[in-house]
């Protein structure tokens, strides 16, 4: 329920009553309130009193009559208008020129009521504005919302950009001053970090630049028939020599070819993501397993691996753009903390979802199911011209 | 020679901490994790502690730092804190009140310049 109140301005004690008493129990329904809009009267018998009581407390709606003893109708709007107020003024007339109807929008109107009028054509007029007003409202917030989000978001990417340069920053320094000795192996050490923080440097702004192509639709996305199991084997190899370093072995769990309709380098990303995520958080001599299938339309992939795994807690918040679940276990271990964004941003363009099971030091399981893409969405691959040029 | 305890999750700050350090001629005892600081700080082999007070589990630094103190109330504990550079809030240990509980000697806020680290760890030696 929300509560509207609206300013009459009119000299005329019998109208400015005949107004309350009209509006006294009117209700309106706006889908954006739950339950439903009701209005509280006040009343001002001239414009100077009206501007008094709007500069203490600014109504939602102004009725305002345009031909007051002292100040006009119109002079009031001109004073309100500049102040940047939410109030929607709406002006009744006696006598609905067009002269003055457009000098008062000029100045800000929203509405008019031509006098004499029926308490159902003030109450449709009411009822007009009591929306326009939710509306734009919402609408506020809903920008507000997307500002304050966005200004998070761009804080969080600066803070994990600066992480890394003072780190390399600091290496160098410590170079520079000769701080760190003539001992070729504390050297190496330091170059080995510096080269490990930039290329997660690297990683994180590559994620973003991913992140926000998907995010804005920008991406092309290429729907062709594509081989899950082809590109699930594709990922395992690129994931292989930083697995074979811990002793960590990855096998494909899949049946028969698994065909779906998708955007090749999007399934890439998701499994590799996964795979990744897996060696990454696997203990060392541990197992990686991806397991590929179909049924019922569906494409069911799950990565499991014998590492880590995650409490409750740290599930709940696996998903959060940056989140890297930070403890003893995962200290050593660079990463972005956009991986899983991208994966969740990317399964919901199959109408997909993403399920994760864990339990701490035995492993997780994380499975992702998608749905093909609806016929129309497919747009046929490229197929040569007929008279393409040949080499 | 002096030794002192630098205790903190980030492996690059530990690192360069120590290298400069042991430059100016102390003596490092490094931990980068709460079990490995606690031994340490059992051993009671240590002239001054510097701790990073965010720590994975939030109040590892606070925890460490009681334990010190309630072991050898004479040994100075600098807290060294990336809460304002990380999150943006202010934290500063202003009033009295706040400084008797949190039983640090010296408050730092991260980036920390090693000067700085340095004349501190010298004000509290008394050197």
């Amino acid at each position: 329920m929300e509560t509207l109140r609206i300013l009459i301005c009119d000299d005329e004690a019998g109208m400015r009553a005949a107004i309350s008493r009209a509006l006294r129990d009117f209700t309106v329904h706006v889908p954006e309130v739950e339950g439903e809009v009701t209005f509280r009267v006040e009343e001002a018998e001239s414009g100077e009193q009206a501007l008094d009581l709007i500069s203490i407390d600014p109504p939602h709606i102004l009725l305002l009559d345009h031909k007051l003893p002292g100040l006009s109708g119109l002079d009031v709007l001109e004073r309100l208008s500049g102040k940047n107020l939410e109030t929607l003024p709406i002006m009744i007339t006696a006598y609905a020129s067009i002269e003055t109807a457009v000098r008062a929008t000029k100045q800000g109107a929203y509405d008019f009521l031509p006098k004499p009028f029926t308490p159902s054509e003030l109450k449709s007029t009411v009822a007009k504005a009591a929306k326009h007003f939710i509306i734009t409202r919402q609408a506020q917030r809903l920008a507000e919302e997307r500002r304050r989000v966005r200004f998070e978001f761009i804080s969080l990417v600066a803070h994990e950009l600066k992480a890394p340069i003072n780190a390399v920053e600091g290496y160098l320094s410590v170079l520079r001053s000769g701080v760190a000795g003539d001992d070729p192996k504390t050297r190496e050490e330091i170059l080995d970090r510096c080269v490990q923080r930039l290329g997660g440097m690297r990683k994180i702004i590559n994620d973003l630049l991913d992140l926000t192509r998907i995010e804005s639709g920008n991406k092309r996305r290429e729907l062709t028939e594509v081989n899950v199991c082809d590109v699930a084997r594709t990922v395992i190899e690129t994931a292989l020599p930083s697995a074979q370093g811990r002793n960590i072995s990855i096998h494909l769990d899949a049946e028969a070819p698994v065909i779906m309709t998708a955007d090749r380098s999007e399934i890439e990303m998701i499994l590799g993501n996964l795979v990744t995520n897996a060696v990454k958080y696997n203990r060392d001599n541990g197992k990686v397993t991806v397991q590929i299938r179909k049924r019922d339309g569906e494409v069911v992939m799950s990565v499991t691996d014998t590492g880590i795994g995650l409490t409750e807690e740290e599930r709940a918040k696996l998903f959060q753009d940056f989140v890297r679940i930070k403890n003893e276990k995962t200290r050593n271990i660079l990463g972005s903390g956009l991986g899983l964004s991208i994966v969740k941003k990317l399964v919901t363009l199959y109408a997909g979802e993403i399920r994760v099971k864990s339990q701490p030091d035995v492993g997780s399981t994380f499975t992702v199911i998608l749905k093909e893409p609806r016929a129309e969405e497919v747009v046929p691959s490229a197929e040569p011209a007929a008279n393409a040029t040949t080499a | 020679m002096i030794r002192v305890l630098i205790v903190d999750d980030d492996p690059d700050f530990l690192m360069q901490q120590k290298l400069q350090l042991e430059h100016a001629g102390f003596e490092v005892l490094e931990a980068d994790n709460r079990q490995k600081a606690k031994q340490i700080v059992d051993s009671n082999t240590f002239d001054v502690a510097v701790l990073d007070l965010m720590m994975e589990d939030l109040d590892a630094g606070f925890v460490l730092a009681r334990d010190i103190k309630r072991k050898n109330p004479a040994i100075p504990v600098i807290m060294v804190t990336g809460v304002a550079s990380e999150t943006g809030m202010e934290f500063d240990a202003a009033t009295q009140e706040e400084r008797s509980w949190i039983k640090a000697d010296a408050l730092l806020a991260k980036p920390v310049r090693f000067e700085q680290l340095l004349r501190e760890i010298n004000r509290l030696l008394k050197r």
